[in-house]
């Protein structure tokens, strides 16, 4: 069992997990191939491929949303089976409740815990300082540009404290100056909160800019293809010298290694 | 400022809305004219001063006001039921597409079913009694109700059931209330709306048809048979007035309480 109360948290531990869809001819497709992976505590990785290479579903395995085929996924020591309390996700896609507001939004999972009116608010709104909305706390999500909905979605996750957080290419559909501030405020926040945070991306300037190592999936089907520990200090100057020869490094073993047959 | 501002706003409302008024004057003016110097017969078309005097006489005798109240109380008897039945059934059928496949049939086979066609069942079963009237106006408002709950349950996005399940709402129940239940409410709402306008004519349906011994629709029978055209002209515009009051409830009250967050959202 884990040891709880203090030390070692949110360490993840992948083991030769699979995971195939059935075809419609009876075949069937295998999308994840015997992945094996650990996080540390506290760290910052990023999933780094192309689109179609199983990230996203790997993500949703880990989160629990989707079975696995075969192998395991181990949190803190404990076998995980289906959703769990200490893994919080932010999703690609808007998926803000849009009857709520900011504010309810955030405090969602602490309504399902069954917290009180005033307690929930009360955290809610630390994390809605956090992401910096103290002004939209009352707003409803279609008022929110795409970038603040997303703030509000870490927010949210972050709100029941869990000690892994899963994050499937949040920035994606933002435009690049709005994504450079976000991933700025994602690392404060990470700084501040010290979650293990798992990343998924397919931008290697993202993956360089965020993460302390960098896994290169190849797609179909997915294989661990190189992981690529990240050595530059924090904070991190995406125009410096340093920053674009590690960025050109990932790029060079991407495209010598793990690209598409 | 705030004084001025009103008057302007009213002002500005008179100005957008005078193209209508000017036209239910001019109507009101043709049916005048047509009626005192083309027809010239009060019982085939009487005129708008001979439909004000009933009015009064009607009002006087207070004939109006407990038949407003009877046809109040069938409707909400059947729309009542409408919703109490229409909106679980939707759900479950929504929701579970086990019961969808099992209880669809029915549903398809019993919907098409004019409304009215249940008045003699209903006679039967309640005899002439409000609820007799409420049923042929819930046969016409569960169908409304029920499709649209089921619809705005299918439409409910994976994405939201899914977020819910990484915050802690795993039980059906709480998806249900918490997640589904809200994402659907625009299309309920809808429905609720529909079934009122189709609910409505069948309660004017329901009492002309002697389900029922009092209410708008059935006195408006009744003073067909003695006659009084002018009278019948007054509960025909009275039923059409109390169901434009209903739609506007559901237009400016409900859905600006209840789907406040769908403004923006829908351009």
């Amino acid at each position: 069992m884990a040891d709880r109360g203090g030390g070692v948290m949110g360490k993840l531990e992948i083991r030769n997990l699979s995971k195939a869809f059935p075809r419609e001819d009876g075949s069937s497709l295998v999308v994840l191939d015997n992945i094996s992976l650990e996080v540390q505590d506290k760290e910052f990785v990023c999933i780094l491929g192309s689109s179609g290479c199983g990230k996203t579903t790997l993500l949703r395995m880990i989160a629990g949303l989707d079975s696995a085929e075969s192998g395991s996924i181990v949190l803190d020591g404990e076998k995980m089976k289906g959703t769990d309390a200490r893994v919080g996700m932010v999703f690609q896609e808007y998926s803000l409740f849009p009857w709520r507001s900011v504010i309810d939004n955030i405090a969602f999972g602490l309504e399902m815990q069954g917290m009180t009116k005033d307690d929930r608010y009360r955290l809610a709104e630390r994390y809605l300082k956090l992401v910096n909305l103290t002004q939209f706390r009352d707003s409803y999500p279609s008022e929110l540009s795409g970038g603040m909905r997303q703030r509000v979605a870490v927010a949210r996750a972050l709100a029941l404290d869990p000690v892994l957080l899963l994050m499937d290419e949040p920035f994606g559909a933002l435009d690049a100056q709005t994504r450079n501030m976000l991933q700025k405020e994602l690392l404060e926040i990470w700084e501040a909160t010290k979650k293990t945070v798992v990343f998924i991306t397919h931008s290697v300037d993202e993956a360089v800019f965020l993460s302390d190592r960098i896994i290169v999936l190849t797609p179909r089907p997915g294989r661990i293809c190189q992981v690529f520990p990240v050595d530059l200090s924090r904070p991190r100057d995406r125009t410096s010298p340093a920053f674009a020869q590690v960025r050109r490094e990932v790029l060079d073993l991407i495209n010598l290694n793990c690209s598409i047959q | 400022m705030d004084e001025v501002s009103t008057i302007a706003g009213k002002v500005q409302r008179v100005k957008d809305h005078w193209p209508g008024i000017l036209a239910i004057i001019l109507t009101l003016i043709a049916w005048h004219c047509y009626a005192i110097f083309l027809i010239r017969n009060r019982f085939l078309l009487p005129g708008p001063v001979d439909v004000f005097f009933a009015f009064i006489a009607l009002l006087q005798k207070g004939v109006l006001l407990s038949d407003f109240r009877v046809s109040l109380i069938h409707f909400a008897i059947g729309l009542g039921g409408a919703l109490l039945i229409g909106i679980p059934i939707g759900i479950v059928m929504g929701w579970n597409s086990r019961m969808d496949a099992f209880l669809n049939p029915i549903i398809e086979i019993l919907r098409p079913i004019p409304p009215l066609a249940w008045i003699p069942f209903a006679i039967i079963w309640f005899g002439f009694t409000p609820v007799s009237a409420g049923f042929v106006i819930f046969m016409g408002a569960v169908f409304p109700i029920l499709i649209n709950t089921y619809t705005g349950f299918r439409g409910v996005s994976r994405i939201f059931v899914e977020a819910g399940r990484m915050l802690g709402c795993t039980r059906t129940r709480d998806q249900i209330r918490y997640i589904a239940f809200p994402a659907a409410l625009p299309s309920v709402i809808s429905g609720i709306r529909i079934a009122t306008g189709v609910g409505w004519m069948c309660l004017v349906a329901a009492e002309l048809f002697g389900v029922s011994n009092n209410g708008l629709g059935k006195d408006l029978w009744f003073f067909y048979d003695l006659h009084q055209m002018d009278s019948v002209v007054v509960y025909m515009i009275l039923l059409g007035l109390i169901g434009l009051v209903i739609d506007m409830i559901f237009r400016y009250y409900i859905e600006g309480r209840f789907l406040k967050w769908r403004t923006g959202e829908v351009a």
